[in-house]
């Protein structure tokens, strides 16, 4: 879902350069999802395949976490996310390299190269917004503010994925906060911001229960596989 | 709209502003894969060295051309003018005693 609301960016980025790193980092995160549901398919051993299972399921049936479908905003908060959420994804990629699931560990390898590469370039953003003008700061820390609320919800674990952590096939999302947090905190001390206190967390995401933005990214991004069932080009 | 820089950094690690709201400029240059001379792949614009770095190797270097990227502000670069092409580059053409085409190599001697 990441991969779709950062091709929105695609011939709006503010410079140039950014237009093209924004759009590389979606391509990406929907070859890391190809993979991961292409995988996902065959387990589920029902004759779904990626195209299936991302077209063709409902918003309840999505479980991304909630972060993931928010409208981009300005650039600041697309930034701030994409910090917050690859920070994330980096360690959780790290952490599936030695899953027990052959398959699995293979994307993970994979995906974690191209992780390191988007912290490390909205990290540098964070700070240089952060450590920039009145201006940048001020819609950075805006931004910060605004998705801390988000990130609760990528540590939750469910009953499923406890299951999966105990036969060493998954990674205990519980056990990703520590090493999130000291990232997410150098890299906030090092723009200046201040890193918002923890108050309420969303959460729903994994459950199905999404906000009101990701029927309507859906029906966008579903909508001609949906008119054209089994089309080919 | 006031723009209070509060970063830091000299004009070898930020570049100077090509123009006002202009992020400064880089010109790039990329090493193929194999190994052989870095080649001026382009420019990109970018705040400082760090960004100048990945803004290259988004913009040049994302399918595989580059296996080494270099960047260097833009003015750091001090080249000849199409003036100078008579006085630096003409002379050398019309005098063949400048060059060593007279001696013979001796065998087993290689030549570039």
């Amino acid at each position: 879902m990441l991969g779709h609301r950062l091709s929105e960016w695609c011939g709006h980025g503010p410079i140039l350069e950014e237009d093209i790193a924004l759009t590389n980092i979606a391509l990406d995160l929907v070859g890391e999802a190809n993979l991961v549901l292409q995988r996902a398919g065959r387990v589920e051993g029902k004759g779904r395949d990626q195209d299936a299972l991302a077209f063709l399921r409902t918003d309840r049936e999505y479980r991304n976490a909630m972060m993931v479908e928010l409208p981009n905003g300005d650039f600041g908060y697309t930034i701030v996310r994409q910090f917050l959420f690859s920070a994330y994804a980096m360690h959780q990629w790290e952490a599936l390299s030695s899953s027990k699931d052959a398959d699995l560990a293979g994307i993970a390898a994979k995906a974690l190269k191209e992780s390191r590469y988007h912290v490390r370039h909205s990290a540098e953003w964070v700070v240089r917004l952060g450590d920039g003008t009145d201006e940048s700061h001020g819609r950075a820390q805006d931004a910060l503010d605004d998705l801390w609320r988000y990130t609760g919800e990528l540590f939750i674990t469910d009953e499923v994925e406890q299951s999966l952590v105990t036969q060493k096939l998954a990674v205990d999302p519980a056990s990703l906060m520590a090493p999130w947090r000291r990232d997410v905190a150098d890299v906030v001390a090092r723009a200046t911001l201040r890193l918002p206190p923890d108050g309420y967390m969303q959460r729903g995401g994994r459950a199905g229960l999404h906000t009101e933005h990701l029927g309507i990214m859906l029906a966008e991004m579903q909508v001609v596989s949906r008119a054209f069932p089994g089309a080919r080009w | 709209m006031t723009k209070k820089a509060r970063g830091s950094g000299d004009a070898a690690t930020t570049g100077a502003p090509a123009a006002a709201g202009q992020l400064a400029l880089w010109e790039v240059f990329t090493q193929p894969p194999g190994g052989g001379p870095h080649a001026h792949a382009g420019s990109v614009h970018a705040p400082d060295k760090e960004m100048a770095l990945q803004a290259a190797r988004d913009v040049y270097a994302r399918r595989g051309e580059a296996v080494s990227i270099w960047v260097v502000p833009s003015e750091q670069i001090t080249a000849s003018t199409p003036e100078d092409m008579g006085p630096f580059f003409d002379p050398g053409n019309d005098k063949a005693y400048r060059h060593p085409q007279f001696y013979k190599v001796p065998r087993g001697v290689k030549v570039f």
